[in-house]
């Protein structure tokens, strides 16, 4: 039985049949619909989402399975006090397959060790979020065709932003890969990320606060935004959640090809000016993460068509 | 200074000097009903000053704990006046119990019968993460 809790739990060949099963998945949707008849997967949300928890429904449904859950720890009986280890031990006397958000950071390795299903990590706190970064990365694939030899850069909230430290870590895996760090000096990149995931392994990288300066050499612009909920002090919060916009005019000097990406929900980060541009992919991200939800579920169920 | 030898017991040498004060909490010898002897700053040619520890029983001694909070520490364990085993010690992969998480953003903060458990991330740099969250342990 295997479980996903990081991205790094995975090797680069089971990424590769991930993304080549929701390539098919996207080509031949009719083929997998009844793929988990039968299956009951339990979306367990201790803290909200709207993203995450829909499209791994979503995802379940078109496989021909069905979903229980929750999507609040109000809603659950963790209310009356019951531990995460007796909640998901019960659940999974019901259930095939377990996806868990929770806010702390660890729960699933917790859930893991009692829930006697597959559990996978639908993010925990500031933690991890596999299944964005195979979101990103099926999104990355489906528009360069290649992992090797980009230029990523990084921009916003680049110190509690999830999504961008489980993103480097799985990049950081494939060669020629280069990363510019956009990020005002108070939200830069975790220095301990550089130096286990980086420089050990002797990958190029640059910090820098103008995205104006780092924009004509990147394939992949992936922008994030600063997150309200990490801030202690909402000054702090209000001088820093506008230091990157991205306009139209911002888009001038990039490459024809580059793509923006954006794990969602935005804020005032992307213009909606940007939508119509064709180098907007963060909408099609968003559809991604359902077709490899799909190829992923598939995997830990052992499932085959 | 001397301290008479032990017959049956354990001899804990070249313990990193100020350390052996941790070492005898951790592994609780206070509580022990043996005489337990604990020398700090002995000379020592390797060193030039160590820490000693003498315990005058046979106990059962978690190495991987000791090894963690210092493994350039030897374990000697004496039978009848003479040293019939020597343990050195080494950086264990796993921590069970013993160290905390301080991250309060840490499940093991909420969940109160999960086991505190860290594993080697840097031997070099001897850097432990907590498994649950990554957090670094917090050594003294």
């Amino acid at each position: 039985m295997r479980n996903l809790m990081n991205i790094t739990d995975l090797s680069l060949e089971e990424i590769d049949e991930l993304i080549a099963t929701a390539e098919d998945i996207i080509a031949n949707p009719k083929k997998y619909e009844n793929a988990c008849d039968h299956k009951l997967l339990a979306a367990l949300f201790f803290e909200p989402s709207t993203r995450t928890r829909l499209s791994f429904e979503a995802a379940m449904q078109r496989l021909g399975g069905r979903v229980i859950g929750f999507s609040e720890a109000g809603s659950s009986s963790t209310a009356k006090g019951e531990s995460l280890s007796d909640t998901v031990q019960t659940v999974g006397c019901y259930a095939d397959i377990i996806v868990m958000r929770h806010p702390k950071e660890g729960a699933p390795v917790v859930a893991a060790r009692r829930a006697g299903v597959p559990i996978i990590n639908a993010g925990d706190g500031a933690h991890n979020h596999p299944t964005q970064t195979l979101t990103d990365l099926l999104t990355i694939w489906r528009s360069k065709h290649t992992f090797e030899g980009l230029t990523i850069g990084l921009c916003g909230d680049l110190k509690f932003g999830r999504t961008v430290h489980s993103l480097v870590a799985a990049m950081a895996r494939y060669s020629g890969i280069k990363f510019v760090f956009i990020a005002p000096e108070e939200l830069k990149f975790p220095r301990y990320i550089i130096e286990e995931e980086l420089d050990t392994r002797g990958i190029e990288y640059k910090e820098v606060t103008s995205m104006e300066e780092a924009m004509p050499e990147l394939d992949v612009l992936y922008m994030t935004r600063v997150q309200k909920e990490r801030f202690f002090n909402e000054a702090d919060y209000i001088r820093l959640k506008d230091t990157y916009i991205l306009t139209p005019d911002k888009l001038e000097p990039a490459k024809k090809d580059m793509i923006v990406m954006h794990p969602l929900p935005r804020v005032n980060e992307i213009s909606v000016a940007v939508d119509d541009d064709p180098r907007a992919a963060y909408f099609p991200q968003a559809k991604n993460g359902m077709f490899i939800r799909m190829a992923l579920i598939m995997k830990m169920l052992e499932v085959t068509v | 200074m001397i301290i008479g030898q032990i017959k049956d017991g354990i001899v804990l040498d070249h313990i990193t000097a100020g350390k052996s004060m941790d070492i005898y909490n951790v592994l609780k010898l206070g509580k022990l009903d043996c005489s337990v002897a604990m020398i700090q700053n002995a000379t020592s040619v390797k060193m030039g000053k160590k820490d000693i520890i003498k315990i005058g029983t046979l106990l059962d001694i978690n190495l991987d704990v000791l090894g963690y909070i210092d493994p350039g520490i030897t374990v000697n364990i004496i039978r009848d006046g003479k040293v019939a085993k020597r343990h050195h010690l080494w950086l264990p992969e796993r921590v069970v119990g013993v160290i905390k998480c301080r991250n309060p953003r840490c499940i093991t903060s909420t969940e109160v019968n999960a086991v505190h458990e860290f594993r080697l991330a840097d031997k070099e740099k001897k850097l432990y993460r907590c498994i649950y969250c990554e957090h670094k342990a917090e050594r003294k």
